[in-house]
């Protein structure tokens, strides 16, 4: 039956998860931002939240409770509070899950456990690549079959690179056919170099050189589906975009609503008002679509089309949205003491990103 | 009930009836009935009144409510938006009978839709004059109590399903009118005017861009005098709003509520003309090879390829908004909000999706070999009745500013 309401168990895991948003990122952003660094006592709070390990399978100790709905409602909380910091917290997704989806058991065994111990243990996935038409499904990065060994070369991009992380899954074409591989971070002939970009500075992004990198032939992931891969990291990027949406058309209505012109709010004239009203539709509609993909994927289904139509619209809407709250704070709009310049610079991010979320 | 696309197979199984039923009946008729504005479409009345009506779509199970019925609007209008605008139906007259009526008024005016014997019938709506449109309190049409009547004079435009309403035999119009001019809003009352009620005439039909099988009557209200008994709801009349909530007034608060449930479906009936404008232009390029890829090298994508999936999220965005409007309606839920949001983002999504149809199609879009013109004049209906696209975008400004019409005008 068709129904738009979190169950119960959702709505307080969004409660909670939105306190913390509120308490523990929020305050931080801009702090975060400017320092370019991340806050570790905020990750080691949300890691005893156990977002990410009660996504993970129970036989190895996680929650077993695996739902790209929860999640996707989990991820737009984090990211209103903050993208960067947003996409920290969830790093350790973006190497448990992929496992968890297309590793073998022994993969899991080996690699798993380390998500679900006492400290925040960050994840890595490397899929964009730097080079225009930059395409999950069709990796420039090779990987050569040599001997036992995989031969991995190429160069990725917008890699987030937590300290503490020990590996990285990097996707490259074999034969034509994009493949997942477990790669080491510490791997010979892997280069992290850091990157900076225009938003998320918080995060630190590496760009990889892979030349040579061997691996075993066991390094790959044998059930990777790079459709279902995209598919979820689409819909993880459009939950958080429209996260970033919502915090952009909070702060444009908040301040409208104190600042006067003429003898009235802002918000009291039509031209504001009624931009606002467009925002607080599309982002709306943006997050039905968002969950219709989630749910598409905990059906078990081929999420595709769902995912990337949600991903194109949260693209649109939430630079749309952070473009609009800049232009009616005006000139605080522009500087740096107010938050919708960094709503700006990250939703212009979200175009550029390729699977630097996984639900 | 957790969040759910799931669409229950009652649902299913009206959405596929209505579905053959839109394909089978209306669809042959829709370019006849564009061109012969003001005929009686009689081939589809004829029909419905006597088959359609009666058909049950089968199915097992829970339905989805009302966002079931959000689902047979849309397939319906995919057929055809003129020719289910026209259908025999209670229509919006109906459901402000439905919700404001006594037993009585509901058994007087109703029964007649489900009643095989009848003649086909109608009901409609009046509010809309030449000097009060999306400002439905400046109504200036008035009711003056004479004995036990009210005596109705005024002019009422854009009335749709007005000429059926105003001449079946058990048709009926539900006129709004203005007791105390002094009391503004609380003043407004409706009342139920019988066809054939001596005094209430056809002045004209319009001639519209679209939906031209829809009849849109001019109706004129010369000393047009109704029982006591035909007043909808209550007749005190209330002085301030507070007065009125206190009291649960159904005047105009009571026209207001009813956009709450109408607002969703007529945004479900514009997602349906969307689709059809969409549908064709996909099976129009399918005949040059041309299909939808969601895994497309970035720089090999197209610029139809880009069209189409922003038309299609467009289209899905404003449906589920549709469906969250309705589904609040399930849960008895106040939708205020999100009935008006989802008709400003129907009503605009499907102006701009037909219009890009037809671009994208060339000189078979602007043609008359297709339909898809014929629903760009349609789709634009849906951005301007029942609530232009401005009057929505107002009540959402309001809803989420937290301001009263008084703060933001």
């Amino acid at each position: 039956m068709i129904d738009f309401t979190p169950s119960e168990e959702q709505a307080l895991v969004v409660d909670t998860v939105r306190q913390f948003a509120e308490k523990e990122l929020r305050p931080l952003a801009r702090k975060c931002e400017e320092a370019r660094a991340l806050p570790d006592d905020a990750l080691a709070r949300a890691h005893e939240l156990g977002l990410v390990a009660s996504a993970l399978p129970a036989a190895f100790g996680g929650g077993g409770e695996r739902s790209a709905i929860t999640a996707a409602l989990v991820a737009e909380e984090l990211a209103w509070g903050d993208l960067a910091l947003a996409l920290a917290v969830l790093s350790p997704a973006l190497g448990a899950l992929p496992l968890a989806d297309f590793g073998s058991e022994a993969q899991q065994r080996a690699l798993l456990p380390r998500f679900l111990g006492e400290r925040f243990a960050p994840g890595a996935l490397a899929v964009a690549e730097p080079r225009i038409g930059s395409d999950a499904f069709r990796p420039a990065t090779t990987a050569r079959r040599d001997g036992s060994d995989y031969c991995l070369d190429g160069a990725k991009c917008l890699v987030p690179w937590l300290p503490g992380g020990e590996h990285v899954l990097v996707t490259a074409s074999e034969a034509g056919a994009a493949q997942l591989f477990v790669v080491p971070r510490n791997a010979a002939g892997l280069i992290a170099a850091p990157d900076a970009v225009m938003g998320v500075s918080a995060l630190p992004l590496v760009d990889l050189t892979l030349r040579g990198v061997r691996v075993p032939a066991d390094a790959r992931l044998a059930a990777f589906d790079v459709r279902r891969l995209v598919a979820r990291g689409r819909t993880a990027l459009a939950a958080c975009g429209v996260g970033v949406a919502r915090a952009a058309f909070e702060v444009a209505r908040d301040y409208a609503k104190e600042r006067e012109a003429f003898g009235s709010k802002i918000a009291q004239k039509q031209a504001i008002a009624f931009l606002l009203a467009n925002m607080a539709i599309e982002i709306d509609g943006a997050r039905l679509l968002t969950w219709e993909a989630a749910w598409t994927l905990d059906q078990g289904g081929d999420a595709l089309r769902e995912a990337t139509l949600a991903w194109n619209q949260v693209k649109r809407i939430a630079l749309d949205a952070a473009d609009a709250a800049v232009q009616v704070l005006g000139g605080h709009g522009y500087i740096r003491d107010y938050l919708p310049e960094l709503h700006l610079r990250n939703a212009r991010g979200l175009s550029a990103f390729e699977c630097i979320a996984y639900l | 009930m957790p969040i759910s696309f799931d669409i229950s197979p009652r649902s299913a199984a009206a959405r596929d009836h209505f579905h053959a039923m839109a394909a089978d009946h209306m669809r042959p008729l829709a370019r006849k009935y564009d061109e012969e504005e003001h005929a009686l479409p009689s081939e589809w009345v004829d029909w419905y009144w006597r088959i359609g009506r009666f058909a049950q779509p089968g199915g097992e199970g829970a339905s989805d409510g009302f966002v079931q019925v959000c689902i047979q609007a849309e397939e319906l209008c995919w057929g055809d938006a003129g020719l289910y605008l026209r259908t025999p139906f209670a229509g919006l007259g109906g459901s402000a009978v439905a919700a404001a009526g006594t037993p009585e008024q509901k058994q007087k005016y109703l029964a007649v839709f489900g009643d095989r014997s009848a003649e086909p019938a109608w009901g409609a709506m009046a509010i809309t004059e030449p000097g009060a449109g999306s400002d439905s309190a400046a109504i200036e049409t008035t009711a003056t109590l004479d004995g036990d009547d009210y005596v109705l004079n005024g002019t009422k435009i854009f009335c749709t399903g007005g000429e059926g309403a105003a001449t079946s035999p058990a048709g009926f119009v539900v006129v709004w009118a203005t007791v105390d001019k002094s009391a503004g809003r609380g003043g407004i009352k409706a009342f139920v005017v019988p066809s054939g009620t001596p005094g209430m005439s056809i002045v004209g039909l319009e001639r519209k861009l679209g939906i031209r099988a829809s009849d849109t009557a001019t109706l004129r209200f010369e000393n047009c005098r109704v029982p006591r008994a035909n007043l909808l709801g209550a007749e005190k009349v209330k002085r301030d709003d507070a007065d009125a909530k206190q009291t649960g007034d159904k005047g105009f608060k009571g026209a207001m509520a009813t956009f709450d449930a109408s607002r969703p479906l007529v945004a479900a009936m514009a997602v349906g003309v969307g689709r059809a404008a969409l549908d064709c232009v996909k099976e129009e390029l399918a005949k040059s090879g041309v299909a939808p890829r969601y895994d497309a090298p970035p720089t090999e994508l197209t610029a139809i390829e880009r069209d189409l999936a922003e038309m299609e999220a467009e289209l899905q965005a404003a449906r589920l908004l549709t469906w969250r409007a309705a589904a609040m309606m399930n849960r008895r839920l106040p939708n205020n909000l999100e009935a008006s949001m989802a008709k400003a983002k129907a009503g605009a999504a499907v102006t701009k999706i037909t219009q890009k149809a037809v671009e994208l199609l060339g000189p078979l879009g602007y043609s008359k070999k297709l339909l898809v013109e014929k629903w760009m004049r349609d789709a634009k209906i849906n951005d301007i009745y029942e609530g232009t696209q401005q009057i929505n975008l107002l009540i959402v400004a309001r809803r989420i500013l937290d301001y009263s019409s008084a703060m933001l005008r």
